[in-house]
């Protein structure tokens, strides 16, 4: 795989620095690739795949040249298959399951996946057609992985469907959070348009509970999913957080994607807190805008980091540090309001806490500082808790309450799906579960309206 | 989406994916999870008096690592009693009546013969019949299959004995290994065949054991010829299709079989005349599963072609299929190397360098880069440059546009004729 290091970072065009770090498989390579897929029956790939792509069958159409065919395959059980092709951890899930591990190397599942959904994408093809209305209609709040794959599901089955978007576009984190070079925005706007293909409404700059209310949903929709995901990054909790230079992680990255790229960091020391797979992404956004040193802190070690193996690899490669067992203390600021060090203390690992993972605990006088002019907070996000508690459901700190199999929540017109429901020992949090999370709602609530409607194959 | 229906003489068909009579073909379990599966019809395993088989049937080539490029088999007709095949082929169809079911016969050469299993198989509902005089080992030496189908005469009168008894039409498979398979193409429809299918297996040996020396594959150190299928026959098979195809005296559709795995050999063989395909190594080799893509890539094609049925296609090509003397000899080639996209591994040099016509020159760019570069002046356009080239787009093969008039083989012997000239070069040769 062909890569940007830190070595080719241009300074003068920033720009070029966020274009896709990976090209895609040539036309030579996908088919031989392809044609080295064993085409194995019951795949244990398909298995891996939380959305459970037939996996065999759309590399068998890429050999074939059925490329819109291969693209229908994967988008069918996948809503955001072609996002996915590029964000998924794949050597954790299909590559991971596939025989050929026992023999040679695995077939590249990822990139067969995102060859044949690019080739969708570049010739404009429409894959599903709606269906005959079944007169029932369904609020789908968060237009996000979770909420466009329960979307585009009801509208195959016929559904009324309005989806509620409080940004500018729909596509959640694939349009707003995961960095323009791993995931360019005009892919996710292409898996938006498909679903509103299947006459999905999409009102987007709608928050609910501030341009429409809660009470207008529940009364004007037969059906309300919520798939509002999480929210901001929270405070830290130390001194000097509202110092200029200090960012949420979720915001800094979404700037990437929406505006013209900042060059206020050209040359400068960034530290980003926390090791999930945001710190990499804020981490290697600062990278790409031109910064001189990145620095992740993390309070634990490498082994208790959350961000996948790759994008771990891929921060390392892009001159990333890492500073393990090392928690902020203080942000240090200048008589202008502006960031200048932080103050961080080291820590040791402690007993496990009720995750299992052990718990960092500081060590006494082992206090320094670092000279930063940016502070990247990447510390987990906050929860939707004032709309969740408006629509009047059960949750656990901001995690709603669902039946692990309907996922319906305490209220049985409320469904809930995706990041919204992860944590506290439920849920996933990779897009790729909140697209099959967002598929098995469509099909719950189908079963509650429609009894006895077998599930479509 | 298109309109997959087929009509070959009058046989109907979902889709024009058949299952060609073979292992896949011999039980009504398996047709039935086939027609599940997709596949518009099925050609039943061939029905006669049944055989006894021996272990050790089949073996594939391999080539480049790539498995079944080509496939050989020594299994026999059906080894099942004909009643327990005319039971499941009555139960399939009344299962699948949409579906077709025809009936693959091979009986001696006698009239009755032909006309009593007719009669059976017609009375359990089959769409029609095919004749198989092609099996090319084990019945041979009893005097069936291609030992009957390589005798133009013994074709057209089997088949007229088919016809006497016959109510559905009948379809008779020609065998490959015959110097001119539009000699029997022609004698089936001079016996009233409704339709030909081809090719059924070539004649071959898969291998021989380096080490115990046996053939690959043997009966107890023992070995035998097999017919010969999969992906490697299809070259010999679409030419096939295509010479009965164009042949001005065979007029019946024709069911391509030989090497077909995808919907795009498909597409070929129904360019090429064919109204049907059968397939046989490709399900062998994968499942009856193949077909949804068979079906899908061949809509999608149909499709983005604007076409609404794909009785449409058949035959397209074949006004574009002739004989050497037809072809224009002022067309003219060359390669032309694209030094930005190839990769400098020179194999295009000394194929054309040790095997052709010495016109590609290796030279330094300006930059000292190794390039290549084709005299165009002394390149004849053979191809094989950029056949053997590895890398997409490296080498195109370039038309120069001229000036001259068409003027083919043919052509230039009717002037050469015209103005007297006596000399027949070919003739010269012939004569040596």
């Amino acid at each position: 795989m062909t890569h940007l290091t830190k070595s080719r970072i241009s300074l003068t065009n920033l720009s070029e620095n966020f274009e896709e770090v990976d090209p895609g498989l040539t036309n030579q390579e996908a088919i031989e690739e392809a044609y080295r897929c064993l085409y194995c029956y019951d795949a244990p790939c398909i298995t891996a795949c939380p959305t459970g792509i037939d996996i065999p069958t759309f590399i068998k159409k890429i050999a074939s040249g059925n490329l819109k065919g291969s693209a229908k395959t994967i988008m069918t059980e996948n809503a955001v298959g072609a996002s996915c092709a590029r964000v998924c951890p794949t050597e954790e899930l299909c590559e991971g399951a596939c025989v050929l591990n026992h023999s040679t190397e695995p077939i590249m599942i990822g990139n067969l996946q995102r060859y044949a959904t690019d080739w969708a994408i570049k010739n404009e093809q429409v894959l599903f057609k709606p269906e005959k209305k079944n007169g029932k209609s369904v609020a789908v709040i968060g237009g996000g992985p979770a909420g466009l794959s329960a979307a585009r599901e009801l509208g195959l089955l016929g559904y009324d469907v309005t989806i509620f978007e409080s940004e500018e576009e729909a596509g959640g984190l694939n349009s707003y959070g995961i960095v323009s070079f791993r995931l360019p925005q005009t892919i996710s706007f292409w898996e938006v348009e498909q679903v509103e293909r299947l006459d999905v409404d999409i009102r987007t700059n709608t928050t609910v509970g501030k341009d429409i209310t809660v009470d207008e949903i529940l009364d004007n929709y037969d059906i309300v999913i919520l798939a509002v995901g999480m929210s901001k990054v929270p405070n830290l909790g130390i001194s000097g957080e509202n110092l200029e230079g200090v960012y949420d992680a979720i915001e800094f990255v979404k700037d990437t994607k929406t505006k013209p790229l900042s060059d206020k960091f050209l040359g400068k020391n960034v530290v980003v807190i926390g090791a999930g797979n945001t710190a990499i992404d804020g981490a290697t956004c600062s990278v790409r805008l031109g910064a001189e040193n990145v620095k992740i802190l993390y309070r634990r070690t490498v082994d208790e980091m959350t961000a996948y193996d790759f994008e771990y690899e891929f921060a390392k490669q892009d001159g990333v540090e890492f500073r393990w067992l090392t928690t902020p203390t203080k942000i240090i600021g200048d008589e202008h309001g502006r960031v200048t060090g932080i103050e961080c203390i080291k820590m040791a690992l402690g007993e496990p806490g009720e995750d299992g993972r052990r718990r960092p605990v500081p060590i006494e006088g082992s206090e320094f500082t670092i000279k930063v002019d940016a502070v990247i907070k990447a510390i987990g996000q906050s929860r939707y808790i004032d709309l969740i508690d408006q629509f009047g459901l059960k949750h656990h700190d901001g995690v709603v309450t669902v039946d692990s199999e309907s996922f319906q929540t305490s209220n049985e017109k409320v469904f809930a799906c995706g990041d919204v429901i992860f944590g506290k020992g439920q849920g996933e949090a990779m897009v790729v579960s909140a697209a099959q999370q967002g598929k098995e709602v469509a099909y719950a609530v189908h079963k509650m309206l429609f009894k006895n409607v077998s599930e479509p194959a | 989406m298109a309109d997959l229906r087929i009509n070959i003489a009058g046989i109907e068909s979902p889709n024009p994916f058949w299952l060609a009579s073979a292992p896949p073909t011999n039980s009504g379990y398996q047709v039935q999870r086939a027609f599940e599966a997709g596949w518009g019809g099925a050609v039943w395993k061939t029905l006669g008096d049944p055989i006894l088989n021996v272990t050790s049937r089949f073996a594939a080539v391999s080539f480049n690592g790539q498995k079944v490029a080509g496939f050989n088999n020594i299994e026999l007709i059906t080894d099942r009693p004909l009643e327990d095949n005319l039971k499941e082929i009555y139960e399939t169809k009344k299962l699948f009546p949409n579906h077709t079911i025809i009936a693959s016969l091979m009986v001696e050469p006698k009239q009755e013969k032909w006309h009593e299993i007719v009669k059976q198989v017609e009375d359990v509902g089959v769409d029609g019949l095919e004749l198989n005089f092609g099996c090319p080992h084990g019945m041979a030496e009893r005097g069936m299959g291609s030992a009957s189908g390589q005798v133009p005469e013994l074709v057209e009168k089997q088949t007229y004995w088919t016809k006497e008894a016959a109510k559905t039409p009948v379809i008779v498979k020609l065998t490959p290994n015959i110097t001119d398979i539009t000699y029997t193409a022609e004698a089936a429809v001079n016996g009233g065949a409704d339709a030909i299918s081809m090719i059924n297996t070539i004649n071959s040996l898969a291998g021989v054991d380096l080490d115990t020396w046996n053939t690959i594959p043997h009966v107890g150190g023992k070995g035998a010829h097999g017919g010969y299928c999969g992906p490697a026959v299809k070259p010999i098979a679409l030419n096939m299709v295509g010479e009965c195809a164009r042949h001005p005296r065979i007029n019946v559709p024709i069911s391509g079989i030989g090497g077909i795995s995808n919907w795009q050999d498909t597409v070929e063989f129904m360019l090429m005349g064919s109204s049907c395909v059968q397939v046989a190594t490709a399900a062998m080799h994968h499942g009856f599963r193949i077909v949804e893509d068979m079906i899908e890539g061949l809509d999608n094609y149909l499709e983005e072609k604007g076409i609404t049925s794909v009785m449409d296609i058949v035959g397209k090509s074949v006004p574009k299929y002739s004989d050497w003397g037809d072809l224009d000899l002022n067309y003219e080639i060359v390669a032309r190397i694209n030094n930005d996209v190839c990769i400098n591994c020179n194999k295009c040099y000394i194929a054309c360098e040790d095997t052709a016509h010495q016109c590609i020159d290796m030279l330094k760019d300006e930059n000292g880069n190794d390039m290549l570069r084709v005299r165009e002046e002394d390149c004849v356009g053979c191809n094989l440059c950029s056949i053997v080239c590895p890398v997409d787009g490296a080498i195109d093969m370039i038309e120069i546009p001229n000036e001259l008039p068409v003027m083919t083989w043919n052509d230039r012997q009717a002037a050469l004729g015209a103005v007297g000239c006596e000399v027949d070069v070919v003739d010269k040769l012939s004569k040596g």
